[in-house]
C-alpha cells in the first residue's frame, strides 16, 4: 500500500507549492518600509515653485502619498477615483511628481482634474528610490507619527479603496 | 506646371530638395563618456551585477536598460563617490526595496527552505534509493534453492548445453 501511496503524496505536496506559486504576483515586491517611518524630504512645490513641502508638514494626521507623473498611463487610470475620494474629504491626498516635466504635468492636472492638496516635484526620483518606487503609481498611506502603514503597488482601484485603503485609514485616524 | 518650370527654378528646387535632405543625415557628435571615472564604473557593475532589476525582474542591474536601473546605478555611483563600502550601498537598496533586489539571499528562516530545500531533496532521495536497493538485495539473497531443485536446474542447463552442441 505504501509503495502506491508515497508517490501520491509527493505529487500532491509538488502540486500544492506549485498551485501556490502560480497566485503569487511577482510583480507586488512587499516594501520593507511598511511599519517603518516614511523617509524624510523637504521638496518643491509644483504648483508654487517657490514653495518647499516637508514631510513633517504633514506629523498628526493621517494622508495619502500618490506617486504620480504625466507620463505614466496607468496613473491615468486611477486618477478619476482619486478625484473622487479628494471631493468627500476624507484623506488628504499629496502627489508626488515623479519624474515629469513641471508644465507637462500641470497641464496633466488642468485636464485631468487636480485631487492633490499639495503636489510636490521629484524631479530626478531621488525621494523615489527613498521610497522604495520603483513604478508608477504607487501610494502609501501614512499614519499620524509619520509611519509608512500601507502601500499600493499600481493603481488604485475601488476594490482596494473599499477592502483596504479606507478601512485603514478610519482605523488610523481614530488612534492618538 | 512641371513643364513650365525653366532650368533656374529646377535647379533651385533640387537645391531646396537638397536641403530637406540634409536633418535626415543627422549631425553626429562625439561619445559622451560612459563614466568619468573608470574605478567607479568598475564598482559600480561587480555591485549591479548581483542586485536586480525590480521592473524586469529576471535582469540585473547591470544588464537592464530600464529606467528604474538606470536610476540605481546613478544612485550607486554617487555613493561610491560619498565613499561609501559596498556593504553600505548594498544595505541602502536593502532598506528601501527589500531583500528581493538582492539575487544572492541572505540566510534567515524564511529563507532556510530556498538554501537548503534543494539539498534536503537530494539526500531524501538518496537515503530512499539506498534503502530500497538493500531491501531489494535482502529479497534476491532470500530466494535459496534446495538440493533437488539445484539439481534439476543443473540438468536443464547442461541439456540446454547439449541441445547447442548438437
Amino acid at each position: 500500500m505504501m509503495r502506491y501511496l508515497a508517490p501520491l503524496f509527493a505529487f500532491l505536496v509538488l502540486a500544492a507549492f506549485l498551485l501556490v506559486g502560480l497566485t503569487l504576483n511577482p510583480r507586488q515586491v512587499p516594501s520593507p518600509l511598511i511599519d517603518k517611518p516614511a523617509p524624510k524630504f523637504q521638496l518643491n512645490q509644483l504648483q508654487e515653485s517657490d514653495k518647499i513641502m516637508s514631510s513633517d508638514d504633514n506629523l498628526g494626521k493621517v494622508w495619502m502619498l500618490n506617486v504620480w507623473a504625466s507620463w505614466c498611463v496607468a496613473c491615468r487610470d486611477e486618477h478619476p477615483l482619486l478625484v473622487q475620494l479628494a471631493k468627500t474629504g476624507f484623506v488628504p491626498i499629496y502627489g508626488l511628481n515623479y519624474k515629469d516635466e513641471r508644465t507637462t504635468a500641470m497641464q496633466w492636472l488642468k485636464r485631468y482634474g487636480d485631487p492633490y492638496t499639495i503636489s510636490i516635484v521629484d524631479s530626478d526620483g531621488k525621494v523615489g528610490i527613498d521610497y522604495g518606487v520603483y513604478g508608477v503609481p504607487e501610494t502609501y498611506v501614512i499614519d499620524k507619527k509619520g509611519i509608512i502603514r500601507h502601500k499600493q503597488i499600481g493603481p488604485v482601484t475601488v476594490d482596494s479603496l473599499e477592502k483596504t485603503i479606507i478601512p485603514l485609514i478610519k482605523e488610523l485616524q481614530q488612534q492618538a | 506646371m512641371v513643364r513650365q518650370l525653366n532650368g533656374v527654378t529646377k535647379a533651385a528646387a533640387l537645391i531646396l530638395l537638397l536641403f530637406l535632405l540634409v536633418p535626415m543625415t543627422g549631425w553626429s557628435k562625439e561619445a559622451i563618456p560612459v563614466a568619468e571615472d573608470p574605478e567607479v564604473e568598475k564598482r559600480m557593475l561587480t555591485l549591479t551585477e548581483n542586485l536586480r532589476c525590480l521592473v524586469c525582474q529576471n535582469e540585473t542591474i547591470a544588464d537592464s536598460r530600464a529606467d528604474f536601473s538606470n536610476d540605481i546605478r546613478r544612485e550607486i555611483r554617487e555613493q561610491i563617490k560619498a565613499n561609501k563600502t559596498d556593504p553600505e550601498i548594498i544595505q541602502f537598496l536593502v532598506d528601501r526595496y527589500g531583500d528581493f533586489v538582492l539575487y544572492n539571499p541572505p540566510m534567515k528562516a524564511t529563507t532556510i527552505l530556498l538554501w537548503f530545500g534543494p539539498a534536503a531533496l537530494l539526500l531524501f532521495g538518496l537515503i530512499s534509493l539506498i534503502m530500497y536497493l538493500r531491501r531489494r538485495r535482502v529479497q534476491i539473497e532470500e530466494v535459496s534453492l534446495s538440493q533437488a531443485e539445484l539439481e534439476k536446474a543443473e540438468a536443464l542447463l547442461n541439456e540446454d548445453k547439449k541441445g547447442k552442441n548438437v
